[in-house]
């Protein structure tokens, strides 16, 4: 079968993230990593690739400026078989809609049984790209998977929600999110590493696409980032001091008062 | 020109550094308080390749060339394990240097298939049996005896004597500890050594106890004792009288990995050093203002820089295969100073520390107990320099 994981290049969260003039998140001047909850999704693809133990390919993709071809190697790096990085100053700035857009009209020129996201990324953490997915490649969607399995053309997918596990059986094509509680993501190991450096990248623009500039990219985009302030720092916390007994109820207050109780 | 790593060494080197600190770091204080041993993490190195970096594929390694740069991978793994958690580092040092390796250089093909796949994998570990309470790097000093008897199925090795400061050889997935014993007196009248491999559940093989060490507490070292231990004569490693020469044999390499777990120690005390010295102030000032802090900090990073190319470039030359001799001088130049400087290193960090390095609630007083040993293991500083010298014509005894 054929497997094509989603993977965003994303800015290093421990490093010094900035926006541009424009509200949008800096992907270009800052530390960029393979995001953390698509590593998942390269994990489950991997896992389902060894327990299949055929030929299934697994394709990574990623839409992303210049630098995201590190996100493609990481996940070659981890065993993904071949990558295709879409690339276009066209496509900057764009929203989770486009973004969908280009991720599909790629999916389409790759072949492809299953499509596996991570369940957000870690910068715009909406978390609506799989839906998107799956509407715009007219095939079953399912988000937020914990287990996967896949025995044939029926994929198994527990979902764990609050009130209770929901186990729930969909058949390929089909796109998939899975949650960062689906299994710990390998390391690369020095062989892998090794091994990436032969791996096929195919870059891609709009144009292979046949998608139109004008309908990606800020100009384009349902919603704007108005403006943007960094998190005020940390004020020291409030201190109560139980002297009559009221101490109690001062705590309780407190939390009433933030909505913690 | 310019010396640096390849794209794909700082990537593992990114790997590595990713699982060190979050499978290890986070339990290094707990496992050298308890005298640990994690042999989960231990077989997670394994998974993640870390011990099948300088083997074949045929046995599980990563199947690498010279030109790969599979010996100075080792290292960086060393290095970067080591900069959390010397124990560790160690441990993973041990399982190739003198687990893996001895068996893929003198091995039969049956030994090398019935024993490496799974060392290779770290799914199990081997020891090497070699030192004595009296014979260290005096090796041909042995006293542990090997008796070619008549067994039910034909000849077998009788071992007896013992063995200390074994690494690796009675953790729970021990297989094997290979050692050297005298077989017999050669024609000069000097000892004949060869190199005997034993099972870990052969019948009168002992790990005593493991010993109540300074440091590198969460790292497996035990006496062995033989008592009438019989394996079958296929269990010869390498050849008959060899046993010595072998063992030097494996020895170059080890000192650079030694080399590398100091350059490890050097990083964290730089690391540690250069965070506290920022955040601890006194008399209204971080103490990195102070001249007597910042220019110890500024030694710690000369130390790196310099331990961390020696090592380098002593692991570069053996995957670039240069001629030995070449090799052991550049081997014994790397160990002595990376180690020499480790010891200091880890001096200068306490003292920046102040009264909190005296604590073990930090892991700066973890590195101090730990470096020491680095100093000794696998041929002592003195060694280490009688060889230089040596290598420069000075007829030294």
């Amino acid at each position: 079968m054929n497997i094509v994981v989603c993977v965003k290049y994303v800015p290093d969260a421990t490093a010094d993230r900035k926006f541009e003039d424009d509200n949008t998140v800096d992907r270009v001047g800052v530390d960029g990593l393979l995001s953390e909850l698509d590593e998942y999704a390269v994990e489950q693809a991997l896992q389902i690739k060894d327990k299949q133990a055929d030929d299934t390919e697994v394709t990574v993709l990623s839409v992303g400026p210049e630098n995201a071809t590190d996100a493609v190697r990481k996940a070659l790096q981890m065993g993904a078989d071949k990558g295709v990085h879409v690339v276009d100053d066209a496509i900057a700035g764009s929203d989770a809609l486009a973004t969908s857009l280009v991720l599909a009209e790629a999916i389409k020129k790759i072949p492809h049984d299953l499509v596996v996201c991570g369940m957000a990324s870690t910068d715009g953490g909406m978390g609506v790209v799989p839906a998107m997915l799956s509407e715009r490649l007219g095939v079953p969607g399912v988000t937020l998977g914990s287990e996967i399995s896949v025995e044939g053309e029926t994929v198994k997918i527990r979902r764990d929600g609050d009130a209770s596990t929901d186990t729930i059986e969909g058949s390929l094509p089909l796109v998939l999110s899975v949650t960062d509680q689906s299994g710990e993501a390998r390391y690369p190991s020095f062989k892998g590493i090794m091994a990436a450096k032969k791996k096929p990248v195919e870059t891609w623009s709009l144009s292979d696409l046949g998608v139109d500039a004008g309908s990606v990219g800020a100009g384009a985009a349902w919603s704007v980032v108005e403006s943007t302030d960094a998190r005020p720092p940390r004020t020291a916390g409030e201190i109560v001091t139980d002297e009559d007994g009221s101490g109690a109820k001062a705590l309780v207050d407190f939390l009433a008062s933030k909505k913690f109780i | 020109m310019t010396y640096e790593l390849s794209a794909e060494h700082e990537a593992f080197r990114k790997s590595v550094r990713e699982f060190a600190e979050a499978e290890i770091a986070p339990h290094a204080a707990e496992w050298d308080r308890k005298h640990h041993f994690p042999s989960d993490v231990v077989q997670k190195m394994g998974s993640l390749g870390l011990m099948g970096l300088t083997a074949p594929e045929e046995y599980g390694g990563a199947g690498l060339s010279g030109e790969d740069g599979g010996f100075t991978s080792l290292c960086l793994a060393i290095e970067e394990i080591g900069r959390v958690d010397q124990s560790m580092g160690i441990t993973l040092e041990a399982a190739v240097g003198l687990g893996i390796n001895p068996i893929l250089t003198f091995g039969t093909e049956e030994q090398k298939q019935a024993w490496l796949p799974d060392l290779v994998a770290g799914r199990t570990l081997a020891g090497f049996g070699l030192t004595e309470p009296g014979a260290g790097s005096d090796a041909g000093a042995t006293k542990t005896k090997a008796e070619l008897v008549d067994g039910p199925d034909g000849q077998e090795w009788v071992v007896n004597g013992s063995k200390q400061f074994i690494t690796n050889s009675g953790a729970d997935i021990t297989s094997l500890v290979t050692v050297t014993a005298r077989t017999g007196t050669r024609a000069d009248g000097r000892a004949e050594i060869s190199t005997i491999i034993v099972p870990s559940d052969t019948p009168g093989f002992i790990a005593e106890p493991a010993y109540d060490k300074l440091g590198w507490h969460a790292s497996d070292t035990h006496p062995l004792t033989f008592t009438d231990a019989r394996v079958p004569e296929a269990n010869l490693l390498g050849e008959r009288g060899r046993g010595f020469a072998q063992f030097l044999a494996t020895l170059d390499d080890g000192r650079v990995a030694i080399a590398a777990l100091a350059v490890g120690c050097i990083q964290a005390c730089l690391d540690m050093s250069l965070q506290y010295a920022g955040e601890r102030t006194t008399f209204g000032v971080p103490i990195g203002a102070k001249q007597g802090v910042a220019f110890q900090i500024a030694d710690l990073e000369v130390m790196l820089r310099a331990s961390r190319l020696l090592t380098y470039q002593a692991a570069a030359m053996k995957d670039a295969g240069r001629p030995m001799k070449e090799f052991k001088q550049a081997a014994a130049v790397a160990k002595l100073y990376a180690t020499e400087s480790a010891v200091t290193a880890t001096r200068i960090a306490t003292q920046v520390f102040g009264g909190y390095g005296f604590m073990e609630e930090y892991p700066v007083a973890r590195f101090y107990r730990d470096a020491k040993v680095l100093e000794i293991g696998e041929g002592t500083s003195e060694v280490q320099r009688m060889l230089i010298a040596r290598g420069k014509g000075l007829p030294v005894e």
